[in-house]
Order: structure tokens, then sequence, then C-alpha cells
């Protein structure tokens, strides 16, 4: 059993486990951090960031995580646990000669495709002129200026894919839901858990009758609107793959709620925007929520919020309708029935308004001092881009980063100087290392794996010792590129008797409470599922005039006999002998045990502790009768 | 041999109070719960005293399932939570979670307060009785406890319709509550994956009846309505405010879009748009086109439907009214067929099917006369129209189900006795399976045959499976050989040797030394050579080996030779054998003692 790390992100995981005969990619996140080398690409022209001098031509591709590690054309399935984390899938399965099953939750397939809708029109309506690859050559890559000229294989930069990718990708998805026991191929059952981080979010379990893995990533034990973490069905987990833990372990993410809504209520009170960069499904959900029952009690009841993105809409539609995924609270608002979440209030008393971009009906609705959450976080495409240009010029606004994916000096970069408020609150429900220590004792992994970032200290902050894991035995940690062999050791498989064998079956006690028997059997294995049936009686011989020739036969070479344990007696088996006639019968000891003489027979018997050795010739009657006598005294196996 | 027991409560060739009690695997389960339309007496609920006759039901059963929201199914689960007494797990589905406690409650105000009937269970109750359950997803495995296990499946028939697997080992049973196998306006069809079960237990309202084409019934449907407008009479539509109601909302709401008709249509009750809200909330639940568009357009905002009042009864002209029950035995829908029901022009469309003693069922089967509370008598004028809306399966659709569960056994519930017959036959024609179709309060046993999961050494399956090749030959199957180590309560396979080494138990060799006497005239070596040959010619597939220290070996058995001193042409063969090549070695002593073929060079 095998694992590939083809992913060094540690909450953007990408690993390939080979468990039995089955190849699973767990997750195939997208890392889009590298986008940060890039100029933003404005919805407006704009003579400024064109003319800034040091950065490359706007090229607007992705980082994609994976390297020829192993050949992706021979994966079986892809488990998703998240929608953050399936944002490479089009470049898996649509290039590689991929040809399995993806499998994820109903949420996280439509709320995934919303984010690569969105991901797809954010590049594509920003047409560029030109497109520059040659950069990628080591040669020129090295004389470009820091930090690109530092950046690795930038040669796996990709473009963003296309809709029509998205589209392929996404329709290899099979539904499952939370606790769904799914077959793969017979030989592996795989079953998606509610990790309670986002809506439709899971932890998956892969396992087989003797063998179980868990598979943990970006989980959340606060009580926020996903259905809360399963963590009982982790336990017994033979290996527990831990990755998406919290990229934020110092914040506190009610502490961070509590800061983004006092930052907003001053701006707003002195007149100014604020601009949320934020991706337009999860936290919002949250954020809008928590300014729900924060508007009135700051009178901010007149202040309009805007929500643009391409899928704006259809998100908050869509978080509606997913009653089965949410929390205990939000389901029970369902059963009344009301929506579950307060902004379907908000947009009906108007309050929030959203639009799919700032051009149509925004730019003639549009009202200041206002408070805008669109994306993308990185602040390098979308609408955001335009609000920068906007705002950033007036120290009266506020951008607030809640979003914990990007470093925010990194993001605002290219828009120095800035006279904007810069606020940072990122919020990341996703779990701590106390959590997860409190979590491992709970659920008792054999072993644990998980990134290497994991089992030190973050570098900026070396002293915390209590910002790694720290277990008993230590975790085995994994990079980028590496190929982990787990711990395991099979030993025993699933097989099924048939009803008419196991009738069959005559079981005899040996010790006390423990029983064998022998069995005998024909085995069928089929689709990675083994069955044991009783050995067919051979047809009936037809009686042809060769007969004779017919018990000639030599027997079957694949009917070996049992094996014997245990010792024979040698008065018990004198008496045996007697009473069939052997009377007389010359016992010889010798160091071993005894030399019995059929003298009448002619036959030597030798008895020892463990084995017996009949001579007998030319009496093929009676050696057969002696042989199951002594077979009497012994255990078959 | 284990044994799955089924006993109708109520459902059992009938309609109506659908209350199946399952025996699998030392788990008791009961499926439905429901409350019979047709009587307002101790047999509107499935009799309780068959489980037990003092008290509470909690320690006789290990959880309820409740299949949908139709009162017929859970009508009598307040009764029989509250009143008779059971406090462990009832399982539904989101939506049927949602929805039954409005229904209950409708039911029961319609009961006491209109009906002024004590003894009935109170709201109260009712909120107790949801407490207790625990809501299902679609697919997802619950274990129940260690050994029960249930899983939903879409059956369509209602918005969060629900099919279930029920498992315990290797045993299962699968009820299909009421399902629907075409797709419809708003709704999906029920499916289920191959999954074996050792009954099936399925709903038979259309046993006999094989249903036109749905867009020729609903081009029927809306052809009469349409009519009836045009002549000024007026509609009446007997739905039940959750269901069928949606799905002739949004066929007439289509039509009305597409001919810009003007005549009002209204739906009774405040539950509209109660229960559209429902629809909009568990959009997950309908059919995928709904799903697919819910972001642009809501199928479930009707812009012809409004509200109903009940003062627009005696409006003039024409209308189209959808009022609740569905089967006119109480409530709005009674009370405006009683005011139409001497208009010929009118007209009533029965979409759904109607239990015996209610006026829907009576009017259906042609009655024109019928005898009123106070004895009244209300003569029955206006067309009366059957049109099957149900979104039940018909007989086609139930052989579709049985070939895509492949079940071991049928078992129909659901459905009158004289067309359960009908299909029962057409089942065990063409399946050859058995069919059962228990009455009420009778017993039906089925015995099943579960293999028996065991733990085999890796070591020995993979060498079985190394030897056994690629392609065993199915002629000549391959014995394997193994002991079963019984101990508390695993049971493990492994192969002889590592069991004697497990259970510290020494090997005891049983050996078999035998002489032969041969006459052949030639060399020593010679011989051995000739018998050599000789084996090879005879034992075909054997291994077979001339050793140089003048021994031949067949598998493991030795064979020596010497030359008697007194005669060298008489030759001594010693055979040594061990027990495990017994009858090997007994066939060469016998064989080697007929001497040698004088053939043989």
């Amino acid at each position: 059993m095998k694992l590939y790390c083809l992913s060094g992100h540690p909450t953007l995981p990408c690993n390939v486990l080979k468990f039995k005969s089955t190849t699973i990619m767990l997750d195939c996140g997208l890392d889009t951090t590298s986008v940060l080398n890039f100029l933003p690409l404005p919805l407006v022209h704009s003579p400024r960031l064109s003319k800034l001098p040091g950065w490359v031509s706007k090229d607007g591709t992705v980082n994609l995580e994976k390297k020829e590690l192993l050949d992706l054309s021979t994966i079986d399935v892809i488990l998703i646990s998240n929608y953050h984390c399936m944002m490479a899938l089009p470049y898996i399965t649509e290039h590689t000669g991929f040809t399995g099953t993806v499998y994820a939750t109903e949420p996280t397939l439509q709320i995934g495709r919303l984010l690569m809708e969105e991901l797809v029109n954010f590049m594509e309506r920003v047409p560029k002129a030109q497109s520059a690859t040659c950069w990628k050559n080591k040669e020129i890559q090295r004389m470009l200026p820091g930090p690109l000229k530092d950046a690795v294989e930038v040669w796996t930069w990709k473009r963003c894919y296309s809709m029509q990718e998205v589209n392929s990708a996404l329709s290899k998805v099979q539904l499952v839901g939370y606790s769904q026991k799914v077959e793969l191929f017979g030989a592996v059952q795989v079953s998606p858990l509610s990790s309670g981080y986002s809506l439709g979010s899971s932890n998956w379990i892969i396992q087989s009758h003797h063998e179980k893995v868990a598979y943990v990533s970006g989980s959340s034990l606060l009580t926020t609107h996903p259905q809360p973490m399963d963590q009982s069905s982790l336990k017994n987990s033979d290996v527990l793959i831990l990755t998406g833990l919290t990229q934020m372990p110092t914040a506190n993410p009610d502490g961070m709620l509590g800061d983004f809504c006092s930052n907003l209520a001053m701006t707003i009170r002195a007149g100014g925007n604020v601009l949320v960069p934020c991706y337009s499904s999860g936290v919002i959900y949250d954020l809008l929520e928590c300014l729900y029952q924060f508007i009135e009690s700051a009178s901010l009841g007149t202040t309009p919020f805007y929500f643009i993105s391409p899928v704006a809409n259809s998100s908050l539609e869509f978080s509606q309708i997913f009653a089965e995924w949410l929390c205990h609270n939000k389901q029970s608002k369902v059963y009344l029935p009301e929506p579950p979440f307060p902004h379907a209030e908000l947009i009906q008393t108007n309050k929030l308004k959203h639009y799919p971009s700032i051009h149509g009906d925004f730019s003639s609705e549009f009202r200041q001092p206002c408070v805008v959450f669109t994306g993308h976080p990185s602040l390098r495409f979308g609408d955001v881009v335009h609000f920068m240009e906007l705002w950033g010029k007036s120290s009266l606004n506020t951008i607030i980063f809640t979003e914990p994916d990007f470093s925010y000096l990194d993001a605002l970069a290219p828009y120095q100087p800035l006279a904007m408020k810069c606020v940072y609150c990122p919020i990341d429900t996703r779990l701590n290392f106390h959590q997860v220590s409190k979590l491992l004792k709970e659920v008792q992994p054999l072993h644990v794996v998980c990134p290497e970032q994991y089992t030190q200290p973050p570098p900026s902050q070396s002293h915390r010792s209590d910002l790694m894991l720290e277990l008993q035995p230590p975790p085995m940690p994994y990079r980028r590129c590496s190929v982990l062999s787990l711990p395991f050791r099979r030993r025993y498989e699933r097989i099924h008797l048939l009803p008419e064998l196991a009738n069959s079956l005559v079981p005899s006690e040996i010790k006390p409470g423990i029983s064998v028997a022998t069995v005998s059997a024909v085995l069928h294995s089929k689709d990675n599922k083994h069955t044991l049936q009783s050995v067919p009686k051979p047809p009936p011989v037809p009686p042809t005039k060769k007969r004779k020739r017919v018990i000639e036969e030599p027997p079957e070479v694949l009917a070996p006999k049992p094996l014997l344990s245990g010792a024979v007696p040698l008065e018990a088996f004198l008496a045996t002998l007697h009473k069939h006639g052997i009377t007389e019968v010359k016992v010889e000891e010798t160091a071993d045990g005894h030399i019995l003489h059929l003298q009448a027979e002619d036959t030597l018997i030798q008895l020892e502790e463990d084995g017996t050795h009949i001579v007998c010739d030319n009496n093929e009657p009676l050696r057969t009768t002696l042989r199951d006598l002594v077979l009497r005294f012994l255990q078959k196996l | 041999m284990p044994e799955i027991k089924v006993t109708p409560l109520g459902a059992g060739q009938d309609v109506g109070r659908s209350c199946i009690l399952v025996s699998i695997g030392g788990k008791n389960i009961m499926l439905d719960c429901g409350m019979h339309m047709g009587y307002n007496d101790d047999r509107r609920f499935p009799d309780f005293s068959y489980i037990t006759q003092n008290g509470r039901l909690t320690e006789f059963l290990d959880c309820v399932i409740i299949s949908h929201f139709h009162l017929d199914h859970c009508g009598a689960l307040p009764y029989m939570s509250e009143m008779v007494g059971y406090d462990g797990p009832i399982y539904m589905t989101h939506p049927t979670k949602a929805i039954c406690p409005i229904l209950l409650e409708d039911f029961r105000k319609i009961t006491v307060d209109k009906k002024g009937e004590t003894n009935f269970f109170t709201s109260q109750m009712i909120k107790d009785c949801m407490k207790k359950v625990i809501p299902l997803n679609l697919h997802q495995t619950v274990q129940v406890d260690d050994e029960l296990e249930i899983k939903a499946y879409y059956a369509g028939h209602v918005l969060g319709a629900a099919m279930v697997h029920i498992k315990v080992g290797s045993e299962s049973v699968v009820y299909t509550g009421d399902y629907n196998m075409t797709p419809d306006r708003h709704l999906g069809a029920a499916w289920i994956d191959k999954c074996r079960p050792d009954i099936l237990i399925s709903e038979s309202t259309y046993a006999t009846t094989i249903r036109d084409s749905k867009r020729c019934r609903e081009r029927d449907f809306l052809k009469k309505v349409h009519e009836t407008i045009e002549r000024g009479g007026k509609v009446l539509i007997p739905v039940f405010a959750l269901g069928r109601a949606q799905e002739l909302c949004i066929l007439l709401e289509t039509f009305w879009e597409r001919m810009n008709l003007k005549a009002p249509i209204y739906f009774s009750t405040g539950l509209t748009e109660k229960a559209n809200h429902y629809y909009k909330l568990f959009i997950t639940w309908t059919n995928q086109k709904i799903r697919k568009t819910f972001v642009q357009r809501n199928m479930f905002e009707f812009k012809h439907i409004k509200a109903f009042d009940r003062s627009y009864a005696d409006n003039p002209g024409p209308m189209v009214v959808f009022a609740t029950p569905g089967m006119l035995h109480a409530g709005q829908s009674l009370q405006i067929f009683k005011k139409w029901a001497g208009n010929e022009k009118n007209m009533v469309i029965m979409p759904g099917y109607c239990v015996q003693g209610t006026i829907g069922h009576k009017i259906l089967n042609g009655q024109r006369k019928l005898e009123m509370e106070g004895r009244a008598t209300l003569d029955v004028k206006l067309q009366v129209e059957y049109m099957s809306f149900s979104a039940h399966a018909d007989a086609k659709g139930i052989m579709q189900l049985i070939r895509m569960a492949e079940p071991r056994n049928m078992l129909l519930v659901h459905g009158e006795a004289a067309k359960m017959e009908f299909l029962k036959g057409k089942i065990e024609q063409e399946f050859n399976i058995n069919c059962y179709m228990p009455a009420n309060g009778e017993t039906e046993t089925v015995t099943t045959n579960p293999s028996v999961p065991v733990d085999i050494s890796l070591n020995l399956l993979k060498r079985e499976m190394a030897l056994g090749g690629p392609l065993p030959d199915t002629k000549k199957p391959r014995t394997m050989h193994g002991t079963l180590i019984m101990k508390e309560n695993s049971l493990r396979l492994v192969s002889p040797e590592q069991a004697l080494k497990e259970l510290g138990l020494n090997e005891h060799q049983l050996r078999f030394t035998c002489r032969v006497q041969l006459q052949d005239p030639h060399s020593d070596s010679d011989t051995l050579h000739r018998i050599y040959t000789h084996l090879k010619s005879v034992l075909k597939g054997y291994t077979i080996q001339h050793l140089p220290d003048s021994t031949v070996m067949v598998e493991s058995i030795v064979i020596k030779l010497s030359s008697s001193a007194e005669d060298p042409n008489t030759k001594v063969l010693l055979l040594s054998w061990s027990y495990q090549d017994e009858d090997l070695g007994s066939f060469l002593s016998t064989l080697l003692k007929k001497g040698l073929p004088s053939g043989l060079c």
C-alpha cells in the first residue's frame, strides 16, 4: 500500500493512494498562489498598471501541483472532500487519459461548478492580446527579476481551463451522500463522512474488511452552517491521512468575525466604502449571517451591501436548498418552512443586492458608501481589481481580507502606494493544532500521515512548539513528490462459504472454545469477491466396455490428504489391534517410542511421539486397515 | 435455517393503514404506520395489540420506518408512539419529516375539531412523536444498531418518498412504500440498485393496470378541463395538498399560459403557499429539469393559480378548483362537491386512487345517489371523470423494479386481493420466484440461505489463486484445502500448516513403506529406467524424476531399487510415502505389483 504525494500544499492536497488493487486519488486542489506573480487583470484598461515596471506581461495562468510521479490515466477514482479541493479536476480528467469516476457530494459538485465557472468567467472576459510562454524556458527565467526567477517548475504552470473542459470534467462526477457505502471493484469500500467545514464537505473512509484508511481533509469543529463533523466513524483506522488544517493557527475565527464587523461599521460611519475580497461560497454565508444580526444594532440599516460575482445569484440560491447538509438549527428552519440562511431576508428587504458584474445594472444602481463582496481574493482578477483602482486612493475606504489563502501583503503589492485602509481578518474555521490533537486522541489511529509542514512549527514562529503535531508514534511526514509506503500488514481477506458447504463442515473441538474443521472446497473469485463452494461430485462413470481401464486411471493430482496431529497411545492402540483380530504383537521399546512387530502378518509399525511408520509388504487390505486404525487416534487438519 | 417473517397489520390485500412488521435476523422492524381513510372507528388504525397485548411497543420493535408523508402511511404514528407507547427510533426522509407533522395536524383538526371525536392524539403528541424522528438521507447507510442497517432510495411517488433496504448480516429486505417508475413533471423515477434482497415488499395499487403513455393522459385531462370551462362549467379536482396537486398545477399553469386562458384556477386551504415553499426548499428531491433551472425560474411559483376562498364556490362562471382532501371523504373538497354535484355542466376529476368507503370511491363506481349524514341524499348529476395521475407504479413498473433489484422472493401489499392474485401469477411465471400476498394479521415466513462470511488467510488465498491460474478450468475445478478455526466469534480459514502452528499442535507424520518384488531381467539401472518410462506414460501430469542415487520420485513418493542377493532378476522396490500422498502411494504399489509391460524399452 503506497501513498503518492502530488501536492506539497497542506490545504490544497492531491494524494494518490494505492490500496489493494485500486488507485484512488484523494482531492485535486489547485494552488493558485502563483497568480501573485502576475499583474492584475483589470476590467477597464488601466494605464497605471500597464506602466508598472518589473512585472512580466499578464498571462493569467495557474499552477497545477502535479508531477509525473505516476501515470494519471491509471487512476480509478477521485474522491473529493470539498469544493475548494477540486479546482484542478479538469486538468486531471481531461488531458491525462483518465477514464475513472469522480465521487463527490451534491453540494460539493454544485458549488464547485460555480467556483470553476466564476474562475473561467474572470479569465475569459478579459481576453489577452498576447500570451507569453518563452519566459518559462529555464535560461530566460534565470534572468527574470525575483521572485519569479526563484519560482520552481514554472513549466507546470498552466493556462486556465475552459468552460467546456469544466463541463466535461464534472460530467464524470458521481454523487454520493454522507455514510453512503460505495464499492470499488468489490475490493474496497469508500464512504464520505461529514467534515463540518463547508456545505457537503467530507472526510473519507477507505476500507476493506480488514484495513481502514481515514482521509481527513478540511474539517471543522466550530458551529457554522454545515452539518457537524462526524468523528466517531473515523475511529479504529490503521492509517489516518491528515490534511487541511487551519492556515491561521493563531487567529480565532470568532474574534476575527468581531474585528470584521467593527472595522466595517467604523468605515461606513466615517463615510467610506468597504471592500471584501472573497470566494463566492463558504465563509461569505457566515459573514452575511453575522451582518444580518449586526446591521440593526450598528444602525447600518440603510447601507447597501453588494455581492458581485458571475455566480452570486446561483451561490445564494443554492445555499438555501441543501437542507440535508446543514447544521441542525438550519434544518429545523427548513421544516417550518423557512429559508435556512437569513440572506434570503436581506435580499427580500433589498439590503443585499447581487450582480453578475460591475457592468449593467450595478453601475446605475450603485450607491456609496457601501459594502462590496467580490472576488477574486488574490486581487489579480475579477471585479475586485476594479474596486481596488476605484477606492484605493482614498483613506476613507477599507479593504478587509477574510480569506486566508493569499498573503495580503503580496496581494496588495501591485496597488502600492495605497491610501485605503487595510484590515486583515482571516477567517479559517478548519481544525487547529489543539483541536486536532484532541481529535486524534479520541479516534486513535495506528499511524498518522501528514504534510511535513505540520511536523514543525511555522517558520515565522519557530518557538511555538504548540503549532505542530506531536504524536506517539510520530506522524509520517510527506512532501511534494514523496512516495510513502504505508505500514500495513494485510493478513486476511473476506471470503464467503456457500450455505451447502457450510452445512457440510464437521467441526471438532481441539481445545476448550476452539474448534476446527477441515475445508475442502472450490474457490471462485469474481470481481474481487471470493466464495467457496462444495467440491462437485464427479459425474458417474458411464458403464462402458473399457471399464477396467477406467479403474486403473491414476488418482487426481489435486487431492492431498489433511495434515495429522496428536499421538498414538500404545496401550489403546494395542487394544484396538486386538479387537480387530491382530493378537500376535511383539512390542519393542526404542529411544523414541516403540516398534510393534505384527508377527502373523510380518508387518512393522513404528510408533513415535510425532510420527507413525507402517512397513507392510504385499498386503494392501491389511495396510489400509492399519492406516484407518491409526487415523482414529489422530486429529485431521 | 434462518428465516424472515413478514406480517402486515394493514395494507395486507388492502389499500390503507399501511403497517408491515418484518422480523429479520432477530430484529423487528415496523414499516409505515398509517391510517385507513375508509373507516372512522377502531379499524382506522392498525391493530397494535398483535405485537403485544399489554402496553408499550418499545421493547418489541428495533425501529420504525416511514416511507412517505401520505396519511395512509404515517397517520397512525402519533397514536402508536404516544398513546400505545414507543420510544425507539423512527426514520423518515427530511421532506417527510418536514411535511408529515403538518398533515397529521390537519388530520387531527378534522377529526377532533370538526367531527368532535375525543380520545384522539393531540398537537403536543404530534410534536413529541416527531422528536423521535431521525432524518434519513438518500443512499446513506444508517446503522440502527451494530447489526441492523437501513438505506433509503428515491421512490418518486411524492416529495421525499423513499424505498428502504433493510439489512442484517447477509439477509435483507426491501420495502418500496409507494413508488413511481416513470418521471413526471416535478418528480423523478424510482431507482434501486441490484441489491438482491431476500424479499422485495412492493405496493401493488395498480397491479393489473398498464397505463397508456403519460402524454395521452395529460392531453385527455386538459381537454376535459378545457371543454368544461368552455361551456361555462366548474371543475373540481379533489387532491391531497402535497403531491399530485403540484403536478397538476404545473400542468394547468403551462396550459393556461400557452392557451392564454382567463378562467380562474384556485387552490383550496392555506397549505398551498406553504406546500410550494417546501417544494422550493427541497428542490433537490424533484426531477432533474426543475433542479437545473430553479435559479432562473422556480416551477413552484404559479402565476395563474390563486388561493381559494369558501365564498368563491358560489361565484358564477367557469373555474377550476383544487380542493383537499383527495378522496372526497371530508373537508373542503366534499363541501364544494355537494354544492356543485347537482349541475350536469360541472365536472369532478378524480386524479388518484380512492379507498373503499369514501365518496370518491362510490361515485367512481357509478353511484348516482349518495346517502349523506342525516339521511339526506345527494343526486350526482355532474360528470365524474377518473384519471390516474397518482404516481404509483403500474404492472409494467412493478416488473421493472423486480428486474432492477433481483429479489429472491416477492411479497405484495397495498393493493386489492383480486388484482394482486393476477400480478402474483405473472411474477411467478416471468421471474420464477415465489410471490406472497399475506392478508392483514397473516404471517409469511421465508427461509433464507445466507452464506457464511469467513476470514481467509491472505497467504492461502494468494497461493490458491496463483495455482488456479488466471482462467481456472470450470470442468475440472481445483479443490482447495484449508482448516477453519472457530474461536470465540471469529471464523478464520488458514492453511493446515498454519493452523497447526497457531494452535500449538505438533504434526504427526504417518508414513508407509511397502516392498514390491519385480521380475525383470535387466540390470538395476535399466530396470529403474524402465520403471521411470512406464510411470511417465501412465501418470500424465505428475512430476516424475529419475534421481542419480538410483531412485525414482513421483511427486514426493520415493521408489528405491535393489536386486535380491539370490536372484539378480528379482528386483525389490521399496516404496515410501506419507499419508498426504496416500491415494497416489496406494495406486503406485498396486500398479508396480503387476510388473512392467514387456513392450518397454
